[in-house]
């Protein structure tokens, strides 16, 4: 029983840790706190969705698609919108990517209307494998895999890649890494058609167990909100290991103590977590200057 | 924008005797809409009167005070679900259940506070977020309250006179929103007032002048709470049924919009940008009968998207509204409002 609870939890905490991953992404080069992260992987779940239907794509080509509709989508929100506000502060910033989410939250609901629909997806989640007294099923096992290998190879663009050696830079400080000759503004848009091609990775893995429809990923959202604060909103690793933590903390949870709240659990870690360590489990101390 | 020149100045409810006027006038129009108006439009001016306190009640906490606040809409439920539950288990009087509901539901906002006290900015937006989504999952675990089902508002008597058409929700809605606007109106020229904008402008700086954070801060989200608590317990009454999906998020982004289409900070502008986006609601919900507008969409809707969620447009347009009051004029309606009486001020020179 513990164990098993344990192991579904880390299957479940995969899709918190990229949903919080996309947002620390973006939390972290640009202050914004993105509310539309949850609608924008909603959105590019059910373009895969309309490939993969309408167009009888195959699973691959139909996913590359999405994503790459993903990575345009968020470049462009940034270009669109983020960039548009003069001299922004906190709550401008936050009203505007709310507005962003109400946007496309409508666009959504007006192209595929509020009905629920099964999403497609190769891998069943009811083949399942037992391992001693575990059982895990396909489809947490390739959420697993998905996120792992995304999280690698975020790691290796992080360490690696001249992009995102200059991504690190801007956000380690934006003015000295325009001064050293980046284009920040490019790297902003980068790093909005990262996150969103990260989120909507999520999305994917997501739609599969529930069903499809305009409001698939808020609750994921809050989850992927809550992972980054328990993780500490400034760390790539802390956002991760904050999601891992979360599934296991909400299964845990909803094994020993009720079913029935567990959703609160998502509100209590944020509560908590901002009460006794603001800056998270993960990430260093952070103080305000004055 | 009128100088103020001396303290009394400053403290003075009324500014000039045109105001007076203007006020007169307002009320004496109130008074005697619904002798005059259709139902429809009755209906539509509850919902608008509803929203105002709602609008107030956050540009307390937002534009005055300075938090942010994603979760109205779990006030709005604890106002609305306390309100029936008051008056059907509890069997007390409509008078009675309305206040006490605004009570229990600035309880929750005293509550929610405490953590706010630790928290600024995007922390504290996403913690409101959650109380907003785990209140209405909570209430649909809750046998009592109806579940997922929802609540039958019970028929409404106040004083002992049936409350059971649009003109008679009128005249209990209207003097509520009135009286708490005025409330409001007060309660930032006061030291407490003073106070929260104090913090808003800077809570280091406040707390260094004695402003006690931990008290003035918690008072604003009770406030807050009351004011939309209240709103909640009428809007039970003005739909007749309440279910948590009533409360979604979406509300809460609405009311948010609301006060900042309106103007942050300013009385006027929270009652302002209600009413535009109430009415906008409304229109926009049944936006394919428009007259113009209504086939054209149609039309796109059949070729590009589909017709049952057109209503959903709204969205879309409430979005956009937000997105470029933001970047085109941060103080919103307010703003306009004002920018359009210095125009006017020396005209024709």
């Amino acid at each position: 029983m513990f164990f098993q609870l344990i192991v579904s939890g880390i299957a479940i905490g995969a899709t918190y840790a990229l949903m919080a991953l996309a947002m620390v992404i973006i939390y972290k080069t640009s202050e914004v706190l993105n509310f539309a992260q949850g609608d924008m992987a909603m959105l590019s779940a059910f373009v895969a969705f309309t490939l993969l239907t309408e167009h009888n794509l195959g699973f691959p080509a139909a996913f590359a698609g999405a994503l790459a509709f993903a990575f345009a989508l968020g470049a462009f929100l940034e270009f669109a919108f983020l960039r548009r506000a003069k001299e922004p502060n906190v709550l401008g910033l936050i009203i505007i990517t709310l507005g962003l989410e109400m946007i496309l939250y409508g666009l959504a609901s007006w192209k595929w209307g509020s009905d629920q629909k099964d999403f497609p997806f190769p891998v069943s989640d009811f083949d399942t494998h037992e391992i001693g007294a575990v059982v895990i099923s396909d489809l947490n096992l390739v959420t697993l895999a998905v996120a792992l290998s995304l999280m690698l190879l975020l790691f290796l663009f992080f360490r690696y890649t001249k992009a995102g050696v200059a991504m690190k830079a801007t956000q380690q400080n934006e003015t000295a890494a325009r001064l050293m000759g980046i284009r920040v503004n490019r790297i902003l848009m980068l790093t909005w058609g990262i996150s969103s091609v990260v989120g909507a990775a999520a999305a994917f893995m997501i739609a599969p167990v529930d069903t499809l429809d305009p409001n698939l990923m808020w609750t994921p959202q809050l989850k992927g909100f809550s992972s980054a604060v328990l993780g500490g909103m400034t760390s790539l690793v802390g956002a991760v290991g904050g999601g891992f933590l979360l599934g296991v903390i909400e299964n845990l949870f909803g094994g020993y103590v009720s079913v029935e709240f567990k959703s609160v659990v998502a509100f209590a870690v944020i509560v908590v977590i901002l009460c006794l360590r603001p800056s998270g489990l993960f990430a260093k101390h952070y103080v305000r200057k004055v | 924008m009128e100088m103020k020149r001396d303290y009394y100045e400053d403290l003075r409810l009324l500014d000039s005797p045109a105001q007076v006027f203007w006020l007169l006038l307002l009320l004496a129009a109130l008074t005697a809409l619904p002798f005059l108006a259709s139902n429809y439009l009755l209906y539509t001016l509850n919902l608008m009167a509803i929203h105002v306190i709602v609008a107030l009640g956050l540009n307390l906490l937002i534009g005055y005070t300075g938090q942010i606040s994603l979760g109205h809409a779990g006030f709005f439920a604890i106002g609305a679900y306390a309100t029936l539950g008051l008056m059907t288990q509890a069997g007390l009087p409509f008078w009675l259940a309305l206040p006490l509901a605004g009570l229990i539901s600035a309880g929750f906002g005293f509550l929610l506070g405490l953590p706010a006290l630790r928290l600024e900015g995007p922390y504290l937006a996403i913690a409101t977020l959650g109380f907003g989504l785990t209140i209405t999952q909570i209430l649909g675990r809750l046998e009592t309250f109806g579940g997922h089902m929802g609540l039958q508002a019970p028929p409404l008597t106040v004083f002992g006179l049936a409350i059971d058409n649009d003109a008679a929700r009128y005249a209990v809605i209207m003097p509520v929103c009135v009286v708490l606007a005025w409330a409001l109106r007060n309660l930032t020229r006061t030291r407490v007032g003073r106070a929260f904008v104090a913090i808003r402008d800077s809570d280091i700086a406040a707390s260094c002048i004695g402003v006690n954070l931990t008290y003035y801060k918690t008072l604003a989200f009770a406030v807050s709470a009351f004011y939309t608590g209240v709103g909640g317990g009428l809007m039970a009454f003005v739909l007749g049924f309440i279910a948590p999906h009533t409360f979604n998020i979406m509300v809460s982004i609405l009311f948010l919009a609301m006060v900042v289409v309106g103007g942050l900070g300013s009385i006027l502008g929270s009652v302002l940008g209600a009413i535009l986006i109430s009415y906008l609601q409304i229109e926009l919900s049944r936006i394919g009968s428009l007259p113009v507008l209504g086939p054209l969409l149609m039309d796109i809707s059949t070729r590009f998207f589909t017709e049952s969620g057109l209503p959903n447009v709204q969205y879309v347009v409430f979005g956009l509204i937000m997105v470029l009051i933001i970047i085109f004029e941060p103080l919103g309606l307010y703003g306009i409002w004002i920018r359009t009486k210095l125009y006017w001020r020396t005209w024709p020179f």
